[in-house]
């Protein structure tokens, strides 16, 4: 397959241009770092290269798993493949000329409106590179907004999220501060959070459902605490069908990573950073945003807008340097969100709930573990306990093609033998009781 | 003819039906937290979202469209094998699946960073970052943390005034001041690059050739300059199409390179994204690179969180794999022979179009370009009309504008990147419009033959229709 045209016409253009040699187009190129070639295999022949990829991609294992903390195995409807895959939006790139890009536009205008009706804010971004990085521009904006230097996040979240924050943090001198949790319940420690609360406090935020696939059902109480910091709210969007909006607890900021609603685990990108905020802080919002207007016959259309906030116009004093965002899977997810409608979200949301109650009542059942490990409402995901060494029962699972979850004992060690066990809208009955019987057999290795 | 499709497609909120379902709404979670109010999103059937949607994209231009010299974007040409086999079901896991089971993708990423240290000649490589200023981040972290490692107080980062908004935005990010040098003659003035530097300076960042598509014939004094004030030569890899197979910004003296999958390595640009924008640095901040790092052990792959002085995590997990498969795919395909032809086809048809057109439109700084070039759209003022009417004229032949404005120190500036896929037929097609223009810009040029005709931006900034909701407010 040839995919550079123009050999033949090779001369003739070099003629054009007036030199004798492709080479001649290479002499501002000082000779001593010019190289002859790369030390590259020739390239093959498609038939090949697919024959020799998915051989190595026959090496990944895909088998029952109960892996989840942010990212979640879905059903994508053939539907929204079919849209994300036609060309015109694959290739085409940020909509700088909007005469022509009007469907993107259009369809990332509905993106941001589907996010703003999940989330009860006014409006969203058209995407961030996920939910991690989000967290990260949510502390910045929150700091640029109350010129405030202290940000506070619950302990209990993952660590890669922590990780990233803490990077996105540095720059602007942010300190960010942990609050623990209560260990009857998983939930923040409400006295704690009250303790910390203070004048320099920028802002905070809080996942609900939690880390621990807790609810934090005293979420009210959480915004009357933080008073005039700027509340950051962590979602699943996936519970948004079933719990309270962030905006009906008051929240300014919403973040939260969108994979599963409408796109593939792809082994962890990627991914969907969603941010929606009130809209009277949109001006300090990071990212691409998208508005409705009127062409010059008097027609709807749209446009990226308010794009003095961005990078490619205020340069080092942009909101954020972000400009390639994840616009193909914010488009996946707006086609996955029509797809299932709000009937289909509530339904998926009650189906988590009480699948993992099924299942964390029969793992209780099972001699040495405790299931939940809290005393608390559940969505998706639990901790589990056992009596005995956690990493040898998760091993022992695994050789027997069950990965049961995530173990917790580095991040977590003060729990003790525990993992986080996660339901997905893809398990079967058969699946959650494979699971069940497979910590039967070795709970006592 | 150019004809793009022009539906008046209402809003999907404006097709679907109220929720009519009645079903009880019994609590499965407490009270106090559950929502009693549907989200109110449409609630369809599967054609009409999937019409819906297809009608959209039929207003949407891509390079399978036409052609896309949107300058400094590299919008070339996806070969289709390359989108078939990121959707292989073998590509959907979870990323904390046990290494054990997910030994393909690790080889498959452990083998990019390979070929990646190759095509840049540097030491590492991190596949994290998840697009070019994410990179660019990265990288301003990796200095900071590199001076830090050092107990050197460097709180500047210099750059030339050609560089795009993503340099200074993502230096400031990461907590540095940043200082803007000149150009002269379209390149970096090596004096005031002297002069700027300091004990302070922590990094100079360039792009090379740069956002004019002059190569930086300079760079191996510039290397030596930055480095003798023991300051860190940042590559901002944007531009890297130009030269592959024909130099190396390691061998340059650049000391972090990143790397653009989805414009040099066509992952392709999905509307905005996602993209994937991989770090390659020189052995001695090898340490400082985020975690984990892939690694090979002669028997398996593996995933090495155990590097104390590294950054920690810049993306929540590995990166944009599924983007990363279709770099690493498009490399397999062409191979380092191919690579190398896409250096010198992009350049040829760069010079080509420059060639033909700078006759019509004046050409600022001296002559030999490489991927792209920026003429000047002055002479359309002086016929009433300006460099955005120019953009919309081509619109109407079925051709993407170059990118418009950019850099801000050619007046009026057209920048045009025609990448090593398009044919010369096309590129003489664009040209002959091109030309045409010149002749009779049209002032306030709305087009006709697109999906809409010029936007009121001015207009949308003003009202704030941001989403359904702030529109049905408006209402």
């Amino acid at each position: 397959m040839n995919y550079i045209p123009n050999f033949e016409y090779r001369k003739e253009m070099l003629k054009e241009i007036g030199v004798k040699s492709i080479d001649e187009l290479f002499s501002d190129i000082p000779e001593k770092i010019r190289i002859k070639k790369l030390n590259l295999p020739d390239g093959k022949s498609e038939m090949e290269v697919k024959k020799q990829v998915t051989e190595i991609l026959e090496q990944n294992k895909k088998f029952l798993s109960f892996l989840g903390s942010g990212i979640y195995d879905i059903y994508v409807p053939s539907a929204v493949k079919a849209i994300t895959g036609r060309s015109e939006f694959y290739t085409s790139y940020t909509p700088y000329q909007p005469e022509v890009s009007q469907g993107m536009l259009q369809a990332m205008f509905e993106y941001q409106s589907m996010i703003a009706e999940l989330t009860g804010m006014d409006v969203a971004n058209a995407s961030m590179y996920d939910g991690a990085t989000a967290v990260g521009e949510a502390a910045l904006m929150c700091s640029r907004m109350n010129r405030k230097k202290e940000f506070i996040i619950p302990g209990a979240i993952s660590w890669e999220k922590k990780s990233v924050l803490r990077n996105y943090a540095k720059g602007a001198g942010l300190k960010i501060k942990e609050i623990g949790y209560d260990t009857e319940t998983g939930k923040i420690n409400l006295d704690e959070l009250k303790n910390n609360i203070n004048d320099n406090t920028a802002g905070i935020y809080v996942e609900n459902p939690n880390f621990f696939g807790v609810f934090e059902d005293e979420i009210d109480e959480i915004k009357n605490i933080i008073g005039k910091a700027l509340f950051v709210a962590g979602v699943n969007p996936m519970s948004l069908g079933i719990i309270k909006s962030p905006a009906e607890y008051n929240a300014d900021i919403v973040v939260g990573e969108g994979q599963s609603i409408g796109n593939p685990m792809g082994f962890g990108g990627p991914l969907l950073g969603i941010f929606a905020c009130k809209k009277e802080y949109i001006r300090q919002m990071p990212g691409r945003v998208i508005g409705m207007t009127k062409d010059t016959n008097g027609r709807r259309a749209f446009c990226m807008t308010l794009q003095t906030r961005e990078q490619h116009i205020r340069r080092e004093k942009a909101s954020s340097n972000i400009c390639t965002n994840e616009s193909l899977c914010a488009l996946s997810t707006v086609v996955y969100l029509s797809l299932i409608g709000p009937d289909g979200l509530e339904k998926i949301g009650r189906e988590l709930v009480s699948k993992t109650k099924f299942l964390s009542d029969e793992l209780n059942k099972i001699d040495g573990f405790k299931a939940p490990l809290f005393s608390s409402y559940h969505f998706n995901e639990f901790v589990i306990q056992s009596k005995n060494d956690i990493n040898r029962i998760h091993k022992k699972l695994v050789e027997k093609g069950v990965d049961p979850g995530l173990v917790l004992t580095k991040q977590f060690p003060e729990l003790g033998n525990t993992m986080l066990c996660t339901v997905s809208e893809m398990h079967s009955k058969e699946d959650l009781l494979t699971l069940v019987n497979g910590l039967k057999e070795v709970s006592h290795v | 003819m150019f004809r793009q499709a022009r539906y008046d497609e209402p809003l999907i909120f404006e097709i679907g039906r109220k929720n009519t379902s009645k079903s009880e709404r019994n609590n499965v979670v407490p009270e106090k937290i559950s929502r009693k109010k549907l989200p109110e999103i449409p609630s369809l059937t599967e054609p009409e979202v999937v019409r819906h949607y297809t009608r959209l994209s039929q207003m949407n231009y891509g390079v399978d469209t036409g052609f896309y010299p949107l300058g400094s974007c590299t919008m070339k040409y996806t070969p289709k094998i390359v989108e078939e086999i990121a959707g292989f079901e073998e590509v959907n896991l979870h990323p904390y699946q046990s290494q054990s089971t997910v030994q393909g993708s690790l080889r498959i990423m452990y083998e990019l960073e390979q070929m990646l240290k190759e095509i840049g000649g540097v030491d590492d490589v991190t596949l994290q970052p998840a697009a070019g200023a994410h990179g660019e981040f990265t990288g301003m972290l990796i200095t900071r943390a590199y001076h830090e490692s050092r107990n050197e107080s460097r709180t500047e980062v210099i750059l030339p005034d050609t560089a795009h908004g993503t340099n200074p935005a993502s230096a400031h990010m990461a907590g540095f001041d940043v200082v803007e040098i000149p150009s002269e003659d379209g390149m970096v003035c090596l004096k005031a690059l002297k002069n700027a530097l300091s004990d302070k300076t922590a990094a100079f960042m360039l792009t090379n050739p740069n956002t004019l598509g002059i190569f930086e014939e300079n760079v191996c004094e510039i290397a030596e300059a930055v480095h003798d004030a023991g300051a860190l030569l940042y590559y901002d890899g944007a531009n890297l199409n130009a030269i592959m197979g024909k130099a190396r910004p390691g061998d340059m003296g650049f000391d972090l390179v990143h790397f653009n999958l989805h414009k040099t390595f066509c992952t392709p640009h999905g509307g905005g994204g996602p993209g994937a924008g991989p770090v390659g640095v020189k052995s001695f901040l090898r340490k400082f690179l985020p975690i984990p790092q892939v690694e090979y052990d002669e028997k398996k792959y593996y995933l090495n969180y155990d590097k104390p002085d590294s950054i920690g995590k810049i993306s929540p997990f590995y990166g944009n794999f599924a983007v990363l498969l279709k770099a690493y795919v498009y490399i397999k395909l062409l191979g380092g022979n191919g690579l190398k032809n896409v250096a010198e086809l992009s350049v040829l048809n760069a010079n080509y179009m420059k060639e033909k057109l700078k006759k019509h439109y004046p050409l600022p700084y001296k002559n030999l370009r490489k991927h792209e070039f920026v003429l000047a759209g002055s002479e359309l003022k002086e016929k009433n009309a300006r460099t955005l009417d120019l953009a919309k004229m081509l619109l109407d032949y079925g051709l993407h504008a170059p990118t418009i404005y950019f850099p801000h120190l050619v007046d009026e500036a057209i920048m045009i990147e025609p990448t090593e896929t398009e044919s010369k037929n096309e590129m003489d097609k664009f040209i002959h419009a091109m030309i045409k223009i010149s002749k009779n810009p049209l002032k306030n040029y709305s087009p006709k033959n697109t999906s809409a005709g010029k936007i009121d931006e001015i207009g949308a900034a003003k009202n704030m229709i941001l989403s359904w909701k702030m529109f049905k407010e408006k209402k």
